[in-house]
């Protein structure tokens, strides 16, 4: 049994040794937000937070957490930041299919928590490992940059 | 169809010929006629007027969506013509995906239920309006018998019927009277003018949920007591199982059955984890048949070999042979390579087996044919076979086919419990249906700086043979020729062919853009050689002989002057153009690139300017442009699934690499307004975006690549 900090709240699981975590969250926890893609932290669809730091958790063991904080997409809207960057996607109409999403705002999450005003290069940096394959990139890097400014704009950028 | 060539002038050819084609072998249901049957009887609950709208005593308004949502942000586009028409506010409206049914969701031009050919806005466009327009009369009729006035004075706005003076009710206080109405029969549609939600850009109504993660895809259904699975198929295409040696597998924790079927093993356990681990475990030996020395030298080798052979002529105008005598001829041959889907959401289904029943969650852009393979595997009848249709994580295609479907109940067949079966990107990399190898031939003859004649044999599999037979007639796929026999340019003389040759062991199936992106891609890169040929600059070249299409002509000169074509550029760098009609779109695209020293190709810059006819929701046109160039790009800079020993070689992101933000360009899309029927949009970005990188390294180095991916060897600056 191991427990784990999820979204604020705890959870105690039954987990074999060395398990992902991101098959604890989405086949035992049932936190199916958090997405399989590749299995080899190649897409970054399964991004996570630990203690607020961006992490592919298709391999990271669950009992390797420890105490430290887990947030996932369906919690990441609690912070100040995550809801800002979750209104930016929604106000620039980034998504698509949306199956990658999850780990596009978590990453930009994390992102934008630590750096403020990212410029096109810390963008790039942050993000290059998230792969969306309906090709939102255009729409991802506008939003972050409007999540950066916290603007409040209301509809499209786009179609007008 | 070939005997008909006028109706090979305009670019819906394919699609009418398809609907043509398959209307006299009598498997189009429908035609374009609206399935306006009812769903259900129409009870004093709920007023039901037709398959598409439920409007329940409180008001509350339901809209069937016909079509699957898979990213296109068609579910927000259906609701809006619907909501149109039927003149109620798109807030608060509930969207339901539709059962299985052809004879009431059937897409009017395949007649069973198909999202899919860039065509859900064109072939439902008439019949969901009629379906609005429909109820609307029908509101309106019960409100003129309740107030004792005619129905003619009346309008309808956001969901009440007003009449004079301030009178006004509500729809759900007519719910009643309006189901005892008959429909009328060409209830008139609303003037464009008086449209209050189409052609504005709405926000989508499918995003709120999915940036909280709150979206179920097929992947995130869990049935109570559900166990998971994945799963191994032999990797050489048509190979079986020989042995399996399941004792350590069987001993892994979490592991709890081990499933050998003919052609594939699966691991069921409590969780992913253990099912992925107990695969991993398994010993197994396979008899890997006919196709175990298959090799990609060998399928070139072949579809060269074949695409020597006269082909079936699918279009013919004036003398082509003749024409092609002379000085100032051109020849040359392209080829692209296979490429997978490589969805984000892996392929899966999960399935509930029993003696009595079998329950699907399932993503399919083909529901019906979900349901039919159910039917078919359990022998069970159509009311027992029960299917949950989901969102989708990315279609391209791939979810036209219905392997994964039944994988996953032939595995449920033995599994006593719900199981979700996914695959492991590996094996959704492995077990493709592969966009085909496509090789064109074309070679054209000059005069005057104008094409005087031309020839381009297409040779490449045939998806349509075995995805829709009754389509494929007389030696033609309408897919693979699409937008190649239709070719938009004025040119006297012109022959198109197509050669139909099958890839040994490498199944093949459609891939956003399917039939235009080959020829898309082989004709504006000819078209771009032929130009150099003539001395004259690309876009010029193009403009002078589209007289006869001016919806693309004005696209291409919008392009050109929004890109900054002809303003200097720096060396080693370039600007590239690709014009075409597919779809029923008019699109121009500049493409500007970068190539350093290496032959590492960047795309800077892509400007598309689209007359896509009257447009639905603007802002999802844009996107799917942007998105759809970016899908090609990454086909154009990386996309190539090699085959040895008669398997796959590529299995994950690392060696099928895609486009990632780092690389991807500034994306600009103008619209052009237009009054015409609207055209499809979702693949046309991805057929675009190749032929006009080709073109904008040529124009950087000098260098012309007749074959897809970019070979960046051919691009390396010469020491």
């Amino acid at each position: 049994m191991i427990t784990l900090h999820i979204n604020g709240e705890e959870h105690q699981v039954e987990a074999p040794p060395g398990m992902p975590l991101l098959w604890v969250l989405r086949d035992v926890i049932g936190l199916t937000g958090t997405k399989f893609g590749c299995g080899i932290a190649q897409c970054g669809a399964c991004t996570v937070h630990l203690d607020g730091a961006a992490v592919r958790s298709c391999l990271l063991p669950a009992d390797s957490v420890g105490e430290r904080k887990i947030t996932t997409i369906e919690g990441v809207g609690a912070s100040e930041v995550g809801a800002r960057v979750q209104k930016a996607w929604l106000d620039l109409e980034v998504v698509q299919c949306g199956y990658c999403q999850s780990g596009q705002i978590m990453a930009a999450t994390a992102l934008l928590a630590k750096t403020a005003a990212p410029d096109d290069s810390d963008i790039n940096a942050a993000m290059a490992g998230n792969i969306c394959r309906c090709g939102t990139y255009v729409r991802i890097r506008e939003a972050i940059k409007r999540a950066a400014a916290g603007a409040s704009g209301e509809g499209s950028a786009h179609g007008e | 169809m070939a005997s008909n060539p006028k109706d090979l002038l305009t670019p819906s050819y394919s699609r009418r010929a398809l609907l043509q084609g398959g209307a006299a072998a009598g498997v189009l249901l429908l035609g374009f006629t609206l399935p306006l049957g009812r769903a259900r009887a129409a009870s004093a609950a709920e007023f039901a007027p037709n398959a598409f709208i439920r409007i329940d005593a409180k008001g509350k308004v339901t809209l069937i969506m016909p079509q699957v949502e898979m990213g296109q942000g068609i579910y927000t586009s259906v609701a809006m013509i619907l909501a149109e028409e039927l003149s109620v506010p798109l807030e608060g409206v509930e969207l339901i995906a539709a059962p299985p049914s052809d004879a009431l969701y059937g897409n009017p031009v395949f007649g069973i239920q198909v999202t899919g050919n860039s065509n859900s806005i064109r072939a439902f466009w008439k019949p969901l309006r009629q379906a609005g327009a429909t109820a609307r009369a029908m509101l309106i009729e019960a409100a003129a018998q309740q107030w004792k006035v005619p129905a003619a004075g009346l309008t309808a706005r956001d969901g009440a019927v007003l009449g004079s003076g301030g009178a006004r009710l509500p729809y759900a206080a007519l719910i009643g009277a309006a189901s005892r109405v008959a429909p009328p029969k060409d209830a008139p549609l609303k003037a464009r003018r008086d449209f209050q939600l189409i052609g504005h850009p709405l926000k989508r109504l499918d995003t709120p949920d999915k940036v909280r993660g709150g979206t179920t895809y097929g992947i995130d259904v869990m049935p109570p007591g559900v166990k998971f699975a994945t799963l191994m198929a032999c990797p050489v295409f048509g190979g079986k199982v020989r042995h399996v040696d399941d004792a350590r597998a069987k001993a892994l924790p979490g592991v709890r059955q081990v499933v050998v079927l003919e052609d594939l093993v699966a691991v069921i356990g409590d969780h992913m984890w253990a099912a992925k681990q107990g695969l991993a475990a398994l010993t197994v030996e396979w008899d890997e048949g006919e196709n175990s020395k298959v090799s990609s030298a060998q399928v070139w080798q072949q579809l060269r070999d074949a695409s020597t052979q006269e082909g079936v002529v699918a279009r013919s105008e004036g003398d082509a042979a003749a024409a092609l005598k002379g000085a100032d001829l051109l020849e040359a041959a392209y080829e692209m390579p296979f490429l997978a889907h490589a969805t984000m959401e892996p392929m899966n289904c999960t399935v509930h087996v029993t003696p009595a029943s079998c329950e699907i969650w399932v993503g399919t852009q083909v529901l019906s044919r979900a349901q039919a393979v159910g039917m078919k595997l359990t022998g069970l009848p159509a009311e027992k076979v029960i299917v949950h249709n989901h969102l989708i994580g990315g279609g391209f295609g791939r979810r036209l086919e219905v392997d994964y479907v039944a994988k996953a109940v032939r595995i449920g067949q033995h599994v006593d419990a719900p199981v979700k079966v996914v695959w492991l990107r590996e094996e959704d990399m492995h077990q493709d249906v592969y966009r085909p190898v496509y090789r064109d031939l074309l070679s054209a003859r000059l005069e005057h700086g104008r094409i005087e004649g031309w020839k381009h044999r297409i040779t490449g599999s045939s998806v349509i043979a075995r995805w829709l037979p009754p389509a494929f007639q007389k030696g033609i796929d309408i897919d693979a020729i699409d937008s190649g026999a239709d070719i938009p340019y004025d040119i006297p003389n012109l022959r198109v062919e197509y050669v139909r040759a099958e890839p040994p062991g490498v199944p093949t199936g459609f891939w956003r853009g399917v039939g235009p992106n080959n020829n898309v891609f082989a004709i504006e890169s000819f078209i771009d050689e032929l130009a150099k040929k003539a001395g004259a600059d690309p876009v010029q070249f193009r403009a002078n002989m589209l007289g006869k299409q001016p919806r693309l002509k004005a696209a291409l000169e919008l392009a050109a002057a929004k890109s900054g074509w002809g303003e200097p550029l720096p060396a080693r760098s370039g600007r590239g153009v690709a014009a075409q009609v597919a779809f029923g779109s008019f699109i121009a695209t500049v493409a500007q690139v970068e190539v350093d020293a290496h032959g590492a190709v960047r795309v800077r810059r892509i400007v598309s300017a689209v007359d896509t006819g009257i447009v639905v929701n603007p802002d999802t046109v844009i996107a799917q442009l942007q998105g759809g160039l970016i899908f090609g790009l990454t086909a154009a800079l990386y996309g190539e699934i090699t085959i040895e020993g008669g398997r796959v070689q590529q299995s994950n992101f690392h060696d099928y690499r895609m486009v990632r933000i780092d690389e991807a360009p500034q994306v600009e899309v103008y619209l052009i307004d237009s009054d015409e029927a609207p055209g499809g949009i979702g693949e046309t970005g991805t057929t675009a975006a190749p032929p006009a990188v080709g073109n904008a390294i040529y124009a950087a180095t000098g260098v012309r690549l007749r074959r897809m991916p970019v070979e960046r060897a051919l691009l390396a600056v010469r020491t």
